[in-house]
């Protein structure tokens, strides 16, 4: 091989190993926007799971029950129910 | 369900910052950046009244139509979220906002500006609910774990409530009639470019 050849092969080689430095993670998605899963799926590792963190009281992965949750929550800021 | 909303009572914040804080906390929010803070018109003056601010997660977000990637989706539940990883942190959103919402932090690779960071109504992100990556790029997800937002529970007046608006409407028309007064959600006017800005309407009709 001659020296110009061996010259190329390690020029490519070096600009191979520069580049790869360039190299980042796509910034766009599949589907574009992503969209978000459901609240009442829970933050548990496994679909329809919660955590310790999960508040108690309702069902992970009913939809009605995390609603009723989530009600009861809002409601419970209303200090006349609770005082008057 | 409606939409989520925040509203803020201007009659019962004491601007204790306690929102502010329990916003921080709760989504480790980095130094420079305030998803919430506490705003108090004529500060020192007899009469000052303060509203805790943050994305109040419109139903019609100008962020959302102005953002060039399109990196805002609006949730089921009405909360105004955003994929960290199609933002370009152009900061058109910052400028369309009428809350001055949109955050930009100043430390990271870039320096002067990095990817938009805005309170997400403790709903995470596109990431996986409750995953490492969601928590890192956006905070807890309260929704998911059967809460409301860290701020709105941490308020100790009450003064801040979130949830459906339609509750939240309730709540605070009850709160109305009570005491007889602060029906006009003082200081949202000056944020929508009301001439009232918080004074009471003339001759019954506001400005």
């Amino acid at each position: 091989m001659s020296r110009r050849a061996i010259g190329a092969v390690l020029a490519a080689a070096a600009a191979l190993g520069l580049l790869a430095a360039c190299s980042e993670k796509p910034q766009t998605n599949a589907q574009g926007v992503k969209f978000d899963a459901v609240p009442w799926s829970g933050t548990g590792t496994e679909a329809n799971t919660g955590t310790v963190f999960t508040a108690p009281g309702w069902k992970v992965g009913d939809k009605t029950a995390w609603q009723q949750q989530i009600k009861t929550r809002m409601n419970g800021q209303n200090e006349y129910t609770k005082e008057n | 369900m409606a939409r989520m909303k925040f509203v803020c009572d201007a009659e019962r914040c004491i601007e204790c910052n306690g929102c502010v804080t329990a916003c921080k906390n709760e989504n480790e929010v980095p130094w420079g950046v305030n998803r919430r803070r506490v705003v108090t018109l004529n500060d020192g003056v007899p009469g000052e009244k303060s509203i805790s601010v943050a994305c109040m997660h419109c139903s019609d977000a100008p962020c959302m139509a102005v953002c060039p990637v399109q990196c805002f989706y609006r949730t089921d539940e009405g909360v105004v979220l955003h994929d960290k990883d199609v933002c370009i942190g152009c900061g058109y959103c910052s400028y369309a906002c009428p809350f001055g919402a949109p955050q930009f932090p100043t430390q990271g690779t870039f320096g002067a500006r990095g990817k938009m960071d805005k309170c997400t109504f403790c709903a995470g992100g596109p990431e996986a609910n409750g995953s490492e990556a969601e928590f890192e790029k956006y905070g807890r997800n309260r929704l998911a774990e059967g809460k409301l937002p860290a701020c709105a529970e941490m308020c100790s007046t009450k003064a801040l409530l979130a949830g459906d608006g339609d509750v939240v409407a309730d709540i605070f028309r009850t709160r109305v009639l009570h005491r007889g007064k602060g029906a006009e959600v003082w200081g949202w006017g000056t944020a929508y470019g009301s001439q009232q800005a918080g004074n009471p309407p003339v001759n019954g009709v506001k400005q």
